[in-house]
């Protein structure tokens, strides 16, 4: 039924002074005029910012792996994949549901036996997984940018190689977004099978009790020992170590990491021990994103140490009062298994009781994968990719084709492609490349347009409304519900409205970051409003009294780390850092999802 | 008729009464409670044997009862001619001294002030007299006005003339009107009447342990407001709503609503009265954080008592103590009865254990959604 309310995809007009944004984007992103008979959201959760044009191909690979995982190679039975457009600079996307009953039940004879097999094989298959994922990760970090010497070595003709530097400009590119490519697919591998154990185990804890919260069903599923809790572990230890070595004067509020780093190195073994254990805990520990990996400004702990150093101070300060103690893992597990055998008591017979342990049973061998997934591919591998590709970028900089190696992340990878081909014929003819002058000005252009971009708000959805959204994977992932809807239809000027991550009420005053490099800003007990948080943010968490974000859903890394604190979390509001100001007071409700502005 | 003379059986403590068909529902209910351990306001039931001395008294042949069955169901003057005489004597007429001072007895052991004082009526307490109906269902209860609830009543004269009020109620026209449609006979007609010291709470209301809305057994849902209860019974407030889960204590809703009356007891005779709810207490939630847990957890042991879900109306005393162990201790209950609207419902198991885990995703895929 349709209902009016969401503006129809052709009626979006241009943002004006940013009416050429359509340049940024490949054709088959554009809206096209039959997409006005479907219902499409804005990607929030992914994609709160407007893409710089390369940065689509975080959408792009991404969803064409998706899909081939659903649609194609486990053949879901009720979906094929999702299709997405981008409209201002913002992603939309829509699942396409397989309808036809015939289709449905043609596809699930083929699903059964696959998926079996996977969930059959999990823990094994989940092994030789972490063996591509870690394979992926050393191809792309060998991967070289040419540096186009003024003559090949002499290897190269004495050893008949024959192939000179700027070949493997391109090819070197091409293997740089294959394995990206690549990545995705591993990465929707085994996700969406994973997310369909929590699905079925969600559904049944909602049917059995119908007022239970996904945070509630979240902290039975919850793994312990999860490879997210990692980075943040290895900082508490760095901080216990630096007062054991009595170099803890060093790590003062403030602080900045490279005049620690120099400040290190002229304290002796103390301070030598100390480079080295930070040295061990970097790799693989602090390849941890700030963000999620959709945005090439997403960088790791590693790209900058900021994020890190700010932790830091605040747990050298209570290590020195002895108060940093392990995670207190036993009673963590023993909080889990007292709720799950608390609801499962509460269950009238013994057959549910035993689809109960069935259904947990799946989600607990599936979580390690679906926690631990993040941090090879959305942070360790993705943080590598884009460190890559800026490699590349600092290349064409150093060919004059543009002022930074940042740049380049305003160019899509098909422009990359044709910059290097420009930059390859200019060092073998020995001209210089023509791509300066062409590229420059569109550049410009776009970082002027992404600014003129960022201010527009778009509508969370568009297009008819479905007449009943119930499809368990959309709300499990993005969180849209039909009561979401309508909250979105009917919105409160002064109430933000997101996913109920982690319980409880407080009152405090908003510190808005829209990224990490802005993290030092941050006072005690404030409440962190920020686009996107994650693991690497966890540190921050210490001197929070709450937490607001964009993006982010249930069983989202800040949901499950806000609740390990014990503190209020509202995530997934899609605009909270639009509407919220730095020094706005504010009640995050955690129980209900909303944050309220208050003066 | 035997006169059932003085003694106990007359008035029993709520501790000792046991027997619905002597102390009725409620009497019995409270009696329950606290043999379980439940903070009940004290009290005592006049049983139906005092209720059978009284009628044999006015009554002694029977003569007037049996005017009353004899009365034809639609003759509504008629009806409203004989009951009035009935009610008169059963309200006014000559009591057996037995039973009054069996009332008399148990109203000043009541509580703790100095049974002497009491007897002078130097010192009076302050008791709610309620009718305690010996018929289990509630529809024939409220259609056989058996509902009658006096609060504030005060020294022992008082307390005996309420409850012969409550006994008088038996003779209302409906009442009459209701037995007579259904030819019950008059000689099975009784009462017990519960009197319990008054309370006059901080904050009162009601509490399901399973939620009304959806029948979930896992949480405990609280309404409350300002004061008394009956601010919530009568709808003169929108009240604050709670749910607490069972299984991790977290108060996962908390729907503070303006309450714009406030129901309130005063003592020493001057009753309840209704006023506008002073400001700054009118958006405050009602209820702090431990007194919801507190009272969910006394939810639960009722529940678990009765072994299933319980509709429980309860007060919250005066106290000023923040430890949540003092809290616990201001919670009385002032009823509980099984929740029966989910519990006479029959519902869809949530699921039913499969050949093989996975299987469970299987079907969920398979399905259209």
């Amino acid at each position: 039924m349709e209902q009016a309310g969401f503006p129809l995809p052709s009626q979006i007009a241009d943002v004006p002074g940013a009416e050429n944004w359509r340049s940024m984007y490949r054709y088959f992103t554009r809206f096209q005029p039959d997409d006005d008979k479907r219902f499409w959201f804005y990607n929030s959760m992914h994609f709160p910012e407007p893409m710089p044009a390369f940065d689509t191909i975080t959408g792009e690979v991404p969803y064409q792996a998706i899909g081939a995982n659903t649609a194609r190679l486990f053949v879901f039975p009720t979906t094929l994949g999702i299709e997405h457009r981008i409209v201002n600079g913002r992603v939309y996307i829509t699942a396409n549901p397989v309808l036809d009953p015939a289709e449905i039940e043609r596809r699930a004879a083929e699903f059964g036996p696959r998926a079996g097999y996977y969930f059959e094989n999990w823990d094994s298959l989940y092994e030789g997984w972490k063996d591509r994922l870690r394979a992926l990760i050393a191809e792309i970090e060998s991967i070289e940018v040419p540096s186009l010497p003024e003559w090949e070595a002499a290897e190269v003709v004495f050893g008949s190689v024959g192939v000179a530097q700027n070949h493997y400009l391109q090819e070197n590119f091409h293997r740089v977004l294959a394995l990206y490519s690549k990545m995705w697919h591993h990465h929707t591998e085994m996700l969406m099978l994973g997310y369909g154990a929590y699905v079925v185990f969600f559904q049944f804890c909602q049917q059995a009790f119908p007022e239970i919260s996904d945070q509630t069903v979240g902290r039975m599923v919850a793994g312990i020992d999860v490879i997210m809790y990692r980075p943040d572990d290895e900082l508490r230890g760095l901080a216990v170590l630096a007062v054991e070595l009595g170099v803890d004067d060093l790590f003062t509020e403030g602080c900045v990491a490279a005049d620690v780093l120099a400040a290190l190195e002229s304290r002796g073994s103390a301070g030598e021990q100390w480079l080295d254990a930070l040295g061990k805990a970097r790799d693989p520990w602090f390849h941890v994103s700030s963000g999620d990996g959709f945005y090439h400004h997403h960088l790791s702990w590693n790209d900058d140490l900021t994020v890190p150093f700010t932790a830091l101070p605040g747990y050298v300060a209570a290590a020195r009062g002895g108060g940093i103690r392990p995670r207190p893992t036993d009673r963590l597990i023993a909080e889990r298994e007292r709720i799950a055998s608390g609801y499962r008591e509460l269950l009238s017979t013994d057959d549910e009781k035993a689809a109960f342990d069935q259904m947990l049973g799946l989600c607990r061998l599936v979580f390690p994968f679906v926690e631990d997934h993040k941090f090879y591919c959305e942070h360790w591998f993705t943080t590598r990719f884009f460190q890559k590709v800026k490699a590349f970028g600092a290349l064409l900089a150093r060919s004059d084709v543009i002022d930074s190696a940042d740049d380049v992340f305003h160019l899509h990878h098909t422009e990359v492609d044709e910059a290097l081909a420009d930059v390859s014929l200019a060092w073998a003819a020995g001209s210089p490349p023509l791509g300066g002058p062409h590229f420059r000005p569109i550049i410009a252009e776009r970082k002027r347009m992404l600014k003129v971009l960022e201010d527009w708000s778009p509508p969370p959805a568009l297009g008819p409304v479905p007449e009943a959204l119930n499809d368990p994977a959309v709300r499990m992932l993005w969180g849209i519900t039909s009561e979401r809807i309508a909250a979105w239809l009917n919105p409160d000027p002064d109430e933000v409205v997101g996913v109920a991550a982690s319980a409880g009420v407080v009152e405090g005053i908003a510190r808005v970051l829209r990224d990490v490099s802005e993290i030092s800003s941050l006072r005690e007990g404030e409440i962190l409003v920020v686009p996107v948080t994650a693991p690497s943010w966890a540190p921050v968490f210490a001197k929070i009294r709450a937490a607001v974000s964009d993006i982010g859903g249930s069983m989202s890394h800040a949901a499950i780390v806000a609740r390990e604190y014990g503190m209020p979390a509202v995530v997934g509001c899609g605009d909270a850092t639009k509407r919220i100001r730095t020094g706005d007071r504010v009640r995050v409700d955690g129980d209900r999802g909303t944050v309220r502005v208050l003066e | 008729m035997t006169d059932p003379g003085l003694g106990p059986g007359f008035a029993v403590t709520l501790a000792e009464a046991r027997d619905a068909a002597v102390v009725g529902g409620k009497g019995a209910s409270l009696g329950e409670l606290t043999r379980a351990g439940v903070a009940v306001p004290p009290g005592f039931v006049v049983t139906v044997d005092a209720f059978a001395a009284a009628m044999a008294a006015v009554d002694p042949s029977g003569a007037l009862r049996a005017e009353v069955e004899a009365l034809p169901a639609d003759d509504l003057d008629a009806i409203a001619a004989v009951t009035a005489r009935v009610r008169a004597l059963v309200a006014d007429g000559p009591m057996p001294d037995s039973v009054a001072s069996a009332v008399t007895y148990s109203y000043v052991n009541l509580g703790t002030g100095d049974r002497a004082q009491k007897l002078l009526i130097l010192v009076n307490t302050d008791v709610a007299v309620r009718s305690s109906a010996t018929v289990e269902d509630s529809a024939d209860a409220s259609f056989a006005g058996l509902q009658d609830t006096y609060l504030g009543v005060s020294g022992a004269p008082e307390v005996l003339e309420h409850v012969r009020r409550c006994w008088a109620s038996l003779y209302n026209d409906e009442s009459v009107a209701y037995r007579r449609r259904l030819r019950l006979p008059e000689a099975g007609v009784s009462m017990a009447v519960v009197v319990q010291t008054m309370v006059a709470p901080r904050a009162a209301g009601v509490m399901f342990t399973r939620s009304p809305v959806t029948g979930d057994r896992s949480v405990v849902a609280i309404e409350a407001t300002w004061g008394l209860g009956s601010a919530l019974v009568s709808g003169d407030v929108t009240p604050d709503a709670f749910i607490i889960s069972k299984v991790t204590g977290e108060i996962t809703t908390r729907r503070v609503s303006p309450k714009i009356k406030i129901h309130r007891y005063l003592s020493n005779g001057r009753g309840v009265t209704v006023s506008d709810t002073p400001t700054p207490l009118r958006d405050a939630a009602s209820l702090t954080d431990d007194e919801i847990r507190a009272l969910a957890a006394i939810g639960r042991q009722v529940e678990a008592h009765y072994g299933a879900a319980q509709d429980i109306e309860w007060a919250v005393l005066d106290g000023g103590a923040a430890d949540s162990a003092a809290t616990a201790d201001r919670v009385v209950l002032l009823q509980s009865r099984p929740e029966t609207v989910w519990s006479a419902r029959e519902q869809a198991p949530a699921g039913a254990p499969r050949p093989r885990p996975a299987d469970h995703v299987l079907a969920l895929f398979g399905k259209p959604l």
